[in-house]
């Protein structure tokens, strides 16, 4: 899996910045054009682009948005993200169309899945149509969709507004209060040198905004110190924490701050390319962002000898295909290479050997529209916000049970509880920070601050009140890890199936002390002994919820020895159909 | 002193464990003095008395295998899985790689000199549970004895080391799982 | 020379080695499955998780540095190698008593090693896909345990490309680089070392099963380690990760 072969380093220096050619994107188009990957087109493909054949069927496999069988001529996978979720509308419409989910109708016309958060918490429940989003679903627009699809009505003529997706931007902070005309910070870098402009960002104390919070001018400075002729910068827009939206605004309505950013790290660095790895669920954006990479352009901000500095760089966009594991940089440097998302041994770290081998940046995309900031403002201005260990601002996506969901800029030191008013939440039972990776926070937790040494965020905020089954949520986010799980190392390919099994047992009331015994167990196994950060952290819910919420498992226990890890009625229910029986012996 | 009751059944096996038991030959007669036996397919005693040990060897199969595995969780002190298909689902769990459909249909309609096809629906014919299960997915199992089957000294070992109050133990060489 | 120390023994290391190189360079025994000397390092059984200064690693793919203090062969660390073997043995359909390869299977080895008695977890029963359209091999992927050793004995030592894993999370399964997706229609031959690497009864020669009788094969004479346990408790016992 690590072996890069075919994969020879070279310059990537203004080569394709479009990646026509890229595995990832010509799948698409042929799921597009034939709603699934024909057989046959497998091997042409693979022929064509010299890859292994093995290796376009891993990626077909490996990635949710791409199929075998074709779905229908309107596909529409709704979100199972607690916050931009609700599968009983799924259910309505499948009950609606008569479509099992996940099957395609025999006409053709329909076919009706699930998808793992889709970045639209504060829209409510959400969907893919056809890739795009469609937000703000309702009961009775499940019943005018649903006369639309019966009507062989194509979706480009459904009503434009039931696509909008608004920014839902409510509080500005130090990054989004700042207007900011593209190439000003580009213009800054003028009568500072590579140094001094590294400085900047490392005095800023600027940390990555993933979530992980290592120091952004360390890597930087590894990456650049890394021995090599050929390095790369890549945005990390593979936003898939569920709860998380912020990189979608900040995509929207700040690409310029995020494309300064990078094409500062790499004159830094010393890459004259970069990559912005956007998730598949965003491919709704991708036009405006490649019409934004050409005015640069156009502009004189990208491309060569950049504002006529001699400052080579651009910027090409890789597209996911749904893969949640792909926000890790190794696996998403992986996906760049056009394999599936698999984590890489580490060390060695990207800073040294990410992309073709070569030095990489990988950095998230609010790192990198601070840093243009940083650069453009000084890291002073960075400063007068945050803590002295976590300084500056975090856009936080809060969601689920408040007044007002959207993206709230608050200066790291904040409390939760200060949140929670701010957005208008109230009777609050819990609040995922950090997404389900994150923390399950308690009302005895509230004081409590988001802060790299307090709690770390990437910035999913999901709020809970007391009418939700907080239970049933983290057998949700249970299910989300067993879904997402790459499958690379035993622990997190068995584990989280097992956590799953269990979590699920235990919810619909067939749990007794044993069953949660045995979930603390393997919950301890999968998150000390797995391969990567996804296995590390898959855990997480339960074990915050047997230490936070027991009363929740307790409540819900069988209070018996043991109960059977199989339905035994429903176990013979097979055998009764095809015997015709029905008596008492036929039971159990 | 009460002698020590012992149950002993076969589900879904072949019983080959059984035929190891009786592996150990004389040695069973060393073993009743301390030892008297219920339900066994050994004195044909059709249910299970309270017990203290009770070995169970196959695996689940049917509704019958169900019934007589919580007779025996209900009645033994120690119940004891015996061989690869009570722990997990060996020989017989081989069916599972097809649905119950396909199996019955191979053996009952499409088989080749068939006679009168139809699938069996004697309400006497224990239905089949869609999957074949090893025992500790449905009771709470105490001792794990493997071995297609277990040596008959692996027998005398897991006996005599509960008889003298021990914890079961056998030597790192009478373990194999075939 | 540099060393480092494993249960309290010093163990002498290269620069380059890993921990696992340099353990059975002395002699030391740390289970493993998906490791091979003279292929490159893969870490995904997870089998061989040491503690270094109290951070678990993989020994076979974390290198060996001055200072580590390593714990291998410790109670607990050999209970939570049984729960990942036992996930390996429940994930799959291994049924030893109809497997041509018992006795000489690796897995279960390291079972035996490790004193299990049972899959412990409910089984998952998959139904994986038989190719047996080769001439001379058989590929059955119900006993596959995702090593990707064959993967990679094909790619570094038999320069070909026969083998990936497709698919993700518990759907992983092995995949064969032809058109038709079949064994037959590949280049492997029986020359191949991925012929011949799968520590499992994965990958099979033909005509050649139950050759050595029960009492004469590899795992009947010889433990998978040179140090084992002495005797088998035949009541659960409980990993203490934490």
């Amino acid at each position: 899996m690590h072996v890069h072969h075919g994969q020879e380093s070279q310059p990537g220096f203004l080569t394709q910045p479009q990646l026509n050619d890229h595995l990832l994107h010509r799948l698409h188009d042929l799921q597009t054009r034939f709603r699934h990957i024909p057989q046959p087109s497998i091997a042409e493909l693979a022929e064509e682009l010299q890859l292994p054949i093995t290796q376009v069927e891993a990626v077909i496999d490996f990635y949710a948005f791409f199929h075998r069988q074709p779905r229908g001529q309107t596909d529409i996978l709704f979100s199972n993200c607690t916050s931009c979720g609700d599968l009983a509308l799924m259910q309505q419409l499948c009950d609606r169309l008569q479509v099992e989910p996940e099957q395609t109708r025999a006409d053709g016309r329909i076919s009706i899945g699930q998808a793992s958060c889709i970045g639209m918490c504060d829209h409510g429940p959400s969907a893919l149509v056809n890739g795009i989003p469609l937000t703000s679903i309702t009961a009775e627009l499940i019943e005018q969709m649903a006369a639309l699809i019966e009507s062989d009505t194509p979706v480009a003529s459904w009503p434009e507004n039931w696509f909008r997706v608004g920014n839902h931007i409510r509080k500005e902070g130090l990054l989004l209060s700042e207007s900011f005309e593209p190439g000003s910070a580009l213009k800054s870098m003028r009568g500072r040198n590579r140094d001094q402009l590294l400085e900047a960002i490392t005095a800023s104390g600027l940390k990555g905004r993933g979530g992980a919070g290592f120091s952004t001018g360390m890597k930087w400075q590894f990456c650049r110190d890394a021995e090599s002729t050929t390095r790369y910068v890549v945005c990390n827009a593979d936003e898939g924490e569920p709860g998380t939206f912020k990189d979608r605004i900040l995509l929207n309505s700040h690409a310029d701050e995020v494309f300064e950013g990078m094409t500062i790290c790499g004159h830094i660095i010393g890459a004259t390319q970069g990559y912005l790895y956007l998730r598949g669920e965003y491919r709704y954006l991708l036009d405006a962002l490649n019409t934004t990479l050409q005015r640069r352009r156009d502009a004189g901000l990208l491309g060569a000898n950049i504002l006529g500095e001699g400052i080579d760089f651009d910027i090409a966009i890789v597209v996911g295909a749904g893969a949640y594991i792909c926000g890790e940089e190794s696996a998403l440097i992986e996906s760049m290479e056009q394999k599936p998302g698999i984590p890489r041994i580490r060390p060695p770290f990207p800073v040294t050997c990410g992309f073709r081998n070569q030095p990489t940046v990988v950095n998230n995309v609010e790192t990198l529209a601070a840093a243009a900031n940083i650069i453009l403002r000084g890291h002073e201005w960075f400063e007068t916000r945050g803590t002295w260990q976590s300084r500056g601002s975090k856009l936080l996506s809060v969601s689920g049970d408040c007044a007002r969901p959207g993206i709230y800029e608050v200066a790291f030191g904040v409390t939760i509880e200060d949140i929670l008013h701010d957005c208008g939440a109230t009777d609050v039972q819990a609040v995922q920070v950090g997404g389900p990776s994150g923390s399950l926070v308690g009302p005895d937790k509230f004081s409590h601050c988001i802060a790299f040494e307090d709690i770390a965020t990437g910035g999913s905020f999901m709020i809970f009140n007391h009418t939700r089954d907080l239970l049933d949520i983290i057998g949700k986010f249970t299910r989300f890890f067993a879904h997402e799980s790459c499958g690379f190392c035993t622990p997190c390919r068995v584990g989280t199936t097992l956590l799953n099994n269990g979590m699920q047992k235990i919810c619909s009331g067939h749990g007794t002390a044993h069953d949660v015994d045995e979930l603390a167990r393997t919950a301890a196994l999968v998150s000390r002994r797995s391969h990567c950060g996804l296995g590390i952290t898959a855990a997480n819910p339960i074990r915050d919820g047997l230490k936070h919420f027991p009363q929740l498992f307790e409540a819900r226990l069988l209070h018996q020895e043991m109960e059977p890890e199989f339905n035994l009625d429903a176990s013979l229910a097979e055998a009764r159909k095809l015997t015709r029986r029905d008596d008492a012996e036929a039971h159990l | 002193m009460s002698k020590v009751r012992v149950a002993t059944t076969s589900l879904a096996g072949c019983f080959g464990c059984h035929m190891s038991f009786l592996d150990m030959d004389e040695r069973i007669v060393g073993l009743l003095e301390h030892v008297e036996f219920s339900r066994s397919p050994i004195n044909d005693i059709k249910h299970c008395e309270p017990c203290d040990i009770g070995l169970v060897e196959g695996a689940l199969c049917n509704a019958d295998n169900v019934h007589v595995l919580r007779e025996f969780r209900e009645n033994c002190k120690i119940l004891i899985a015996v061989g690869a298909c009570a722990i997990n689902g060996g020989v017989p769990a081989m069916r599972n790689h097809f649905s119950l459909q396909e199996c019955l249909e191979e053996a009952f309609l499409d088989e080749i000199g068939v006679d009168n096809p139809h699938i069996p629906n004697d309400v006497e014919i224990p239905l089949l549970l869609s999957k074949v299960h090893p025992l500790h997915e449905v009771v709470k199992v105490d001792y794990y004895l493997p071995g297609c089957p277990p040596p008959a000294d692996a027998f005398v070992k897991i006996l005599t080391d509960l008889l003298e109050g021990r914890e079961p133990a056998l030597p790192k060489n009478m373990l194999h799982y075939d | 020379m540099s060393s480092i120390n494993i249960d309290g023994t010093d163990v002498p290391f290269e620069p380059g080695q890993t921990i696992m190189d340099a353990a059975l360079a002395a002699g030391v025994y740390i289970p493993h499955l998906c490791h091979k000397p003279g292929i490159s390092p893969h870490g995904s059984c997870k089998l061989c998780t040491v503690d270094v200064n109290g951070r678990a690693v993989s020994a076979c793919t974390m290198a060996a540095a001055e200072g580590q203090k390593i714990e291998n062969n410790t109670p607990a660390l050999n209970e939570v190698r049984k729960s990942i073997t036992q996930m390996l043995f429940i994930e799959g359909n291994h049924l030893c008593p109809s497997c041509e390869k018992t006795g000489d299977c690796t897995l279960q080895a390291v079972g035996y090693h490790l004193g299990m008695l049972d899959g412990h977890y409910p089984q998952f029963y998959p139904r994986r896909e038989v190719d047996a359209s080769h001439p001379s091999l058989v590929l059955d992927r119900d006993r596959c345990i995702m090593c990707e050793l064959c993967v990679r004995a094909s790619r570094e030592v038999d320069g070909k490309d026969v083998f990936a894993i497709g698919g993700r999370g518990t759907g992983r399964h092995l995949i064969v680089n032809s058109a038709t997706g079949k064994l037959a229609d590949s280049d492997i031959t029986t020359d191949d070392l991925a012929a011949h690497i799968c520590p499992v009864g994965a990958i099979l020669i033909k005509d050649h099963g139950y050759e050595v009788p029960i009492g004469r094969r590899t795992f009947d004479l010889h433990s998978v380690a040179e140090t084992d346990l002495g005797e088998v408790k035949l009541t659960k016992t409980r990993h203490h990760d934490e």
